[in-house]
């Protein structure tokens, strides 16, 4: 047969082969410009956080020499920790920097040369050195303390030094001082390990993700150990030992229902049943362990199911046909072959955990807290919440905290997802 | 129903009356039927004649199958097999069975043909245990093949060592009767050579039950041939005589491939 003859090769057939190559390329080009529109767009988030976040990373701190007058401290000599720990050492910071600055005289102008230093930072970390060691009383000390947050973001640019001073929170004379400071090297920028150590606070620039990180990783662990064990014996149940019945039916359409409904509904459920009904404190990590845990739990169970369905009949056959009971074949056949995409299923069950913000507010996690929570009966917030509080307050130093604290969450989620990836990986090898 | 001339004294399985039913739809239609202990009984015919559900008659293994219900008289060693104090699991070690697709267990060579002792307490220590895997593997004809790489998963063999494998694997549990539905089915024709020679060899001490679609085949391994045809055994004697002298039309139509 020569080109001519063949159907293939008439003109009707050519012209029909260029259409496709051009619906081809159309769908190719389609395909291309979604990618393009949603790695963009990620990009953009990214860079917007990390671009104002990485802010929040170091911060400019004062050093100073204070002394810790006895008469102010101490008047009656007794170094009693108690006692100490209610003294004025607000007084003691504002002699330090007047002592600084001895042409300061005016009570506005000391007013403002107290303001670019941390007003309850300071004074706390002295109290805190003198009550656990009472002997610093009556001596000389260098300490370094975060500047007030108003400085900070001076310094780090985010404050318009050009406009008249009414119209910005710093004055002239303020910015005076600090750039006298800064060039003495008594203010400079240092990395923030605050912001790792600390609570949260109302002064941006003692504010940490301590308190909500372990809040998190508290609330986690009370989801884990809800939501896995309970999910796959569910799953395992429902799949292999259920008899097959409306009832059944009915619990199985539920549960895929379940997946679907708003995690609010679940903190509106956990608020009724853990608190309002079990009596159970508000604003505590086991609380919302639990409310996690029910929100979880149809998203393990339904990733184990599919895991189990996913293993070859073939197996439990072979298991069965050498004379294994159910139980055997499902505990050393089944559940080992379907292993790696339930612990990957319940990984990313665990990381939509963490980022679940809306059930916690139902509960009370929202609460401003300055202590670090030391148990799961302890109130506590967590991460994403944390988030939430800091975007809700309108200070500039608020909004780099915030995009840190996204960072942190992010980078959180990043390792747990490429741990499932690579758990997945490892173990599906060995298959 | 159909008289069996047989060779051998000893009877392994009686069925009367035996019906499957899937969802309540009839597969099986009542089939009558002894099978001899030892040598290799035949079960041949077009594809959804029921020869598969037939086999799982022997094992229990219709039970597995959800809707599936089995009704009649089946008795091994004249106990009914389906009486309701057995548990079907003593069965299956007693009633070995070899799939269509080779299905070793996603483990190593050595933890597939073990799992059985294993979990039926066969074996007192790891030298016993040791023993038992040698022989089995040998007796499937695989151990010079494996010997050096038992740790090796055994879904890593070839489809050939697999079955010979999971063969393995059954005889570990000491059976008395080895079904196999289509061993060879999957297999190219030197692997499946090495199989039937296998079968050869072992229908000297169990009793076989072998499913197949290839008359050549039946004709080579097996002493009795069962003919099936839409749910009903249609006829039943020494193979021989199946492939040589059928009496009945619907058989010579199929193994002359008029039918099928
Ligand atoms: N699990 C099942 N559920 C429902 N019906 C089934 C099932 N297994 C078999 N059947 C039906 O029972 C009949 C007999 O099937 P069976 O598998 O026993 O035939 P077979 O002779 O083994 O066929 P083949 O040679 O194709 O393997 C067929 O009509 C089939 O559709
Ligand atoms: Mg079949």
């Amino acid at each position: 047969m020569t080109e001519a003859t063949s159907i293939h090769a008439s003109e009707h057939a050519l012209k029909r082969l260029k259409k496709r190559h051009a619906k081809e390329r159309r769908f190719k080009a389609l395909g291309l410009l979604a990618i393009g529109l949603a790695v963009s767009a990620l990009a953009w988030l990214l860079i917007s956080i990390v671009g104002t976040g990485y802010k929040a990373f170091y911060q400019y701190d004062f050093t100073l020499e204070v002394e810790m007058t006895e008469s102010i401290l101490d008047p009656q000599q007794e170094r009693d920790p108690d006692k100490l720990r209610k003294a004025n050492y607000r007084r003691i910071i504002q002699n330090a920097l007047y002592e600084r600055f001895p042409d300061v005289t005016d009570r506005k102008a000391k007013r403002e040369l107290f303001n670019i230093i941390s007003s309850s930072g300071a004074p706390n970390h002295i109290r805190q050195m003198a009550y656990n060691n009472p002997d610093l009383v009556g001596q000389k000390l260098i300490i370094t303390v975060p500047t007030s947050d108003d400085v900070d973001q001076l310094l780090k640019g985010n404050i318009d030094r050009n406009i008249d001073q009414s119209k910005r929170k710093v004055s002239d004379q303020q910015i005076a001082w600090v750039d006298e400071l800064v060039k003495t090297k008594e203010i400079k920028a240092e990395f923030n390990t605050r912001f790792f150590t600390n609570p949260d606070s109302r002064d941006a620039e003692l504010a940490g993700i301590a308190s909500a990180f372990l809040g998190s990783l508290m609330t986690l662990f009370v989801t884990a150990l809800l939501a896995i064990p309970v999910g796959i014996g569910a799953a395992i149940w429902l799949d292999e030992f259920a008899p097959r019945n409306k009832f059944v039916d009915f619990i199985e359409i539920n549960i895929n229902n379940l997946a679907a409904v708003p995690s609010i509904i679940f903190g509106v459920l956990g608020l009724a049943i853990f608190i309002n009904f079990f009596g159970l404190p508000r604003s505590i990590p086991i609380v919302g362990g639990l409310v996690l845990g029910l929100r979880a739990l149809p998203t393990v169970i339904i990733a184990t199911r599919a895991s189990l369905m996913a293993v070859p009949q073939s197996i439990r056959d072979g298991a069965l046909s050498i004379g294994a009971s159910h139980v055997q074949a499902v505990f050393h056949h089944k559940l080992p072959h379907a292993g790696p995409g339930i612990m990957t299923g319940s990984i990313i069950a665990m990381a939509q955990a963490l980022g679940e913000t809306a059930p916690l507010l139902m509960i009370g996690m929202v609460a401003f807290l300055t202590e670090i929570p030391k148990s799961p009966t302890d109130p506590a917030t967590v991460l994403p919440v944390q988030i939430f509080i800091w975007a809700g307050n309108s200070e500039r130093a608020w909004v780099e905290k915030t995009s840190a604290a996204i960072m942190i969450l992010l980078l959180v989620l990043i390792i747990i997802n490429s741990m499932a990836i690579w758990l997945r990986n490892r173990l599906e090898k060995r298959w | 129903m159909t008289e069996l001339k047989s060779t051998h004294p000893k009877i392994k399985f009686t069925c009367r009356d035996v019906r499957v039913a899937y969802s309540g739809k009839e597969a099986l239609h009542g089939i009558n039927m002894d099978i001899d202990d030892r040598g290799v009984t035949a079960f041949i015919g077009p594809s959804g004649c029921g020869k598969s559900s037939f086999l799982r008659v022997f094992n229990r293994m219709n039970d597995t199958i959800p809707g599936c219900t089995v009704s009649g008289e089946i008795k091994m060693d004249g106990d009914d097999i389906y009486a309701p104090d057995l548990d079907p699991v003593l069965l299956r070690a007693r009633v070995g069975m070899v799939f269509q697709k080779p299905n070793p267990f996603p483990k190593s060579i050595y933890d597939n043909v073990a799992y059985g002792p294993r979990i039926h307490g066969l074996a007192a220590n790891k030298s016993e245990l040791d023993h038992i895997v040698e022989t089995s593997l040998q007796k499937a004809g695989l151990w010079d093949e494996v010997k050096d790489r038992l740790k090796d998963t055994g879904t890593g063999l070839s489809g050939g060592q697999q079955q010979r494998l999971v063969i393995a694997r059954t005889i570990a549990v000491s059976p008395e009767v080895i079904l196999m539905d289509e061993p060879a089915s999957a297999l190219d024709p030197i692997a499946t050579a090495k199989l039937e020679e296998l079968i050869d060899e072992l229908a000297q001490k169990y009793c076989i039950v072998i499913v197949t679609h290839s008359m050549a085949q039946a004709a080579r391994i097996s002493q009795r041939t069962a003919f099936f045809h839409m749910g009903n055994l249609v006829e039943y004697d020494v193979t021989s005589n199946i492939f040589t002298n059928p009496k009945d039309m619907r058989t010579q139509d199929y193994i002359t491939g008029r039918t099928g």
